[in-house]
């Protein structure tokens, strides 16, 4: 799932670097968002995503519903007077647990995803800068953790540790990190060679400063595109997490355990439990990749071109 | 070219090793150890002591490693204690039919998505390239369980069509023989597949129609047919070769997913069962040959990546 972020090849970033050489820094500004601002589709990411960041936390304050103990007299209602969503299995009012899990899942989606880029950031940026055997040594490490399926290890994981909310965190991250590391140590091969690096070096500044000052704002275009990404990637494997039986256990809730929760009574057709819970998850995965693609042609200075 | 071969192959044999370093040093961290997780919580110091000679496991880490690497060189994946059976006989039972699986699952998706993609492309920003790029966001956007369940939904309940599972059969045969259950998992891994998959095909293919080799191949008459197929595919196809090689772990880990949802006994329902009766040597041997044929996979597609394209030139 997560090669789908793999995708700017290294030519775009050239460009996007020739760009910035030539046009003063805030017109660059202004054209990213000119190109972000005629994309109908990223808009219309941004205003859903903005929606459901407003739904999961500023609609339970609004619209109160308990989410702590249980009512199995009320369990699986359908949609009616009280309950606009219905009830689950054990009775939590669904859309209620619709906003408390989504704040779960789109903190859980950004925590990984922020935790993960900064870490992929770094480890790429050093074995970049330095090459040679360091280069070799992190980047077989990269490959090797690339080559386990995330899922394996992950429910192999919840086997060994108890699922809370920082624990899934962390194991989220823990395979996020390896796309960006790749992806930011292709620009640093590039950027270390450029004169203003060599400059640094030349005037004795060490390795951090030309990492954190030169090459990491340089390839920040990636990185946020990157981290795009890595939220809806994310949210989409804690479902699958939540599927397999190692979602976080309630009274706390993501959308993803309440939508795995859900499909098993889709023989008894409580399609309350299955439907709006799974669109929910669909509109903001699908938001979050047409900002992503339009992020990522916004700093992709040959397709303004065409 | 042979020494690229070469490097890469050296490559691939130190990631193997990383790997196996990780599931042994894994397995090592077990709480309580190995014999544990394995005797139980109520296991007296003496009969783990007793297990842990019988193991090896008293003896130095190194030469733990050294002996557990000359196992598996030798094909002793390990045992596993809760279903009383060689890891390798568990899997040598689930690997042909998770791989048939994925066979059937992969060749259509290629055979979808490469012409899916190229359409787009030749007709891109246009109505019917939305409407496709709308379907393909959607499929990439859905939980792989929450689909197959749908298509359970419509083409099992509601429309009695095709059973709810996949062949039940203990052998890849026995799968073959029962075509009408292996529509649905198939079905789903490929919706999956080609909504990514095309949309990669997509942007490759607009990529290589704006170079200049296709104007002169219009410029020279080419048909429509001729400059797609003659010029336009084998330069286009380059990331698809790249991409079904990195698919592998996505690929099984679909598999994951997808042999649970319709209980297809294959590898990744063997896995999952075992987390779930924490099985670990079953575990630690599975993610390691899962591992194994990713590595070769990726190694397989960097190759065929220089055979098709010669310009590539690994130094």
């Amino acid at each position: 799932m997560s090669d789908v972020s793999d995708r700017s090849p290294e030519t775009a970033i050239d460009n996007a670097e020739v760009s910035q050489l030539v046009r003063p820094a805030r017109r660059r500004g202004a054209a990213l968002l000119q190109v972000f601002l005629e994309n109908k589709l990223a808009m219309a990411g941004v205003v859903i995503i903005v929606l459901i960041v407003l739904f999961c936390f500023v609609g339970p304050i609004l619209y109160h519903t308990n989410q702590v103990s249980t009512n199995l007299a009320n369990s699986n209602n359908g949609p009616g007077a009280g309950h606009p969503l219905g009830t689950d299995n054990v009775g939590y009012d669904v859309l209620g647990r619709m906003m408390v899990g989504g704040q779960s899942s789109i903190e859980i989606g950004f925590a990984a995803a922020i935790l993960a880029g900064v870490f992929g950031v770094l480890w790429g940026a050093v074995a970049g800068y330095f090459g040679g055997i360091v280069d070799s040594i992190m980047m077989r490490i990269v490959d090797a953790m690339l080559s386990i399926p995330t899922l394996f290890v992950l429910l192999l994981m919840a086997a060994l540790v108890k699922v809370n909310q920082f624990n899934l965190t962390l194991a989220v991250a823990l395979f996020a990190w390896l796309v960006p590391a790749r992806l930011i140590r292709g620009e640093t091969l590039t950027l270390r060679s450029r004169e203003y690096v060599q400059a640094v070096k030349a005037m004795g500044g060490g390795a951090s400063r030309s990492i954190f000052e030169h090459i990491v704002p340089n390839a920040i275009g990636t990185i946020v595109v990157n981290i795009t990404f890595q939220v809806a990637d994310a949210i989409l494997l804690l479902a699958a997490l939540g599927y397999l039986g190692f979602g976080i256990p309630p009274p706390a809730a993501n959308w993803g355990s309440m939508l795995s929760q859900g499909v098993t009574y889709i023989y008894a057709g409580y399609w309350w439990l299955i439907y709006p819970v799974g669109i929910l998850i669909v509109l903001t995965v699908m938001s979050l990749n047409f900002v992503g693609d339009a992020l990522r042609d916004a700093f992709d200075v040959r397709l303004q071109r065409r | 070219m042979t020494r690229f071969v070469l490097r890469r192959v050296g490559q691939s044999v130190a990631v193997v090793i990383l790997v196996s370093l990780a599931t042994f040093v894994l397995l090592h961290l077990l709480p309580g150890g190995a014999a544990r997780a394995e005797l139980g919580t109520r296991a007296t110091p003496s009969t783990i002591r007793q297990f842990n000679i019988a193991n090896g496991y008293n003896r130095p880490f190194f030469s733990q490693y050294v002996f557990y690497l000359n196992q598996l060189i030798h094909g002793n994946l390990g045992y596993s204690y809760k279903t009383n059976e060689q890891v390798s006989t568990l899997l040598a039972a689930d690997l042909p039919k998770s791989a048939y699986l994925s066979g059937l699952a992969l060749f259509f998706t290629v055979l979808i998505a490469i012409p899916l993609g190229t359409y787009q492309a030749v007709r891109r920003n246009k109505p019917d390239d939305y409407v496709l790029t709308g379907f393909s966001f959607v499929g990439y956007s859905m939980p792989a369980f929450w689909l197959g369940l749908l298509l359970i939904y419509l083409f099992s309940i509601y429309l009695k069509w095709l059973p709810p599972f996949g062949p039940q059969a203990a052998t890849v045969s026995g799968a073959i023989s029962d075509p009408k259950g292996m529509v649905l998992p198939v079905l789903t891994l490929t919706i999956v597949g080609v909504a990514s998959f095309s949309r990669y095909m997509r942007s490759s293919a607009i990529e290589s129609l704006a170079q200049d080799y296709i104007r002169t191949a219009r410029a020279k008459g080419v048909t429509k047919r001729g400059v797609l197929i003659g010029h336009m595919l084998r330069n286009a196809i380059l990331p698809i070769v790249t991409l079904l090689g990195l698919s592998v772990p996505a690929l099984m880990s679909g598999n994951l997913i997808t042999e649970s949802v319709f209980n297809y006994p294959g590898v990744g329902l063997l896995f999952w069962s075992s987390t779930t009766t924490r099985d670990y040597p079953t575990l630690l041997a599975l993610t390691l040959v899962v591992a194994v044929f990713t590595v070769v996979g990726s190694l397989a597609a960097d190759i065929a990546y220089s055979l098709i394209d010669r310009r590539v030139r690994y130094t």
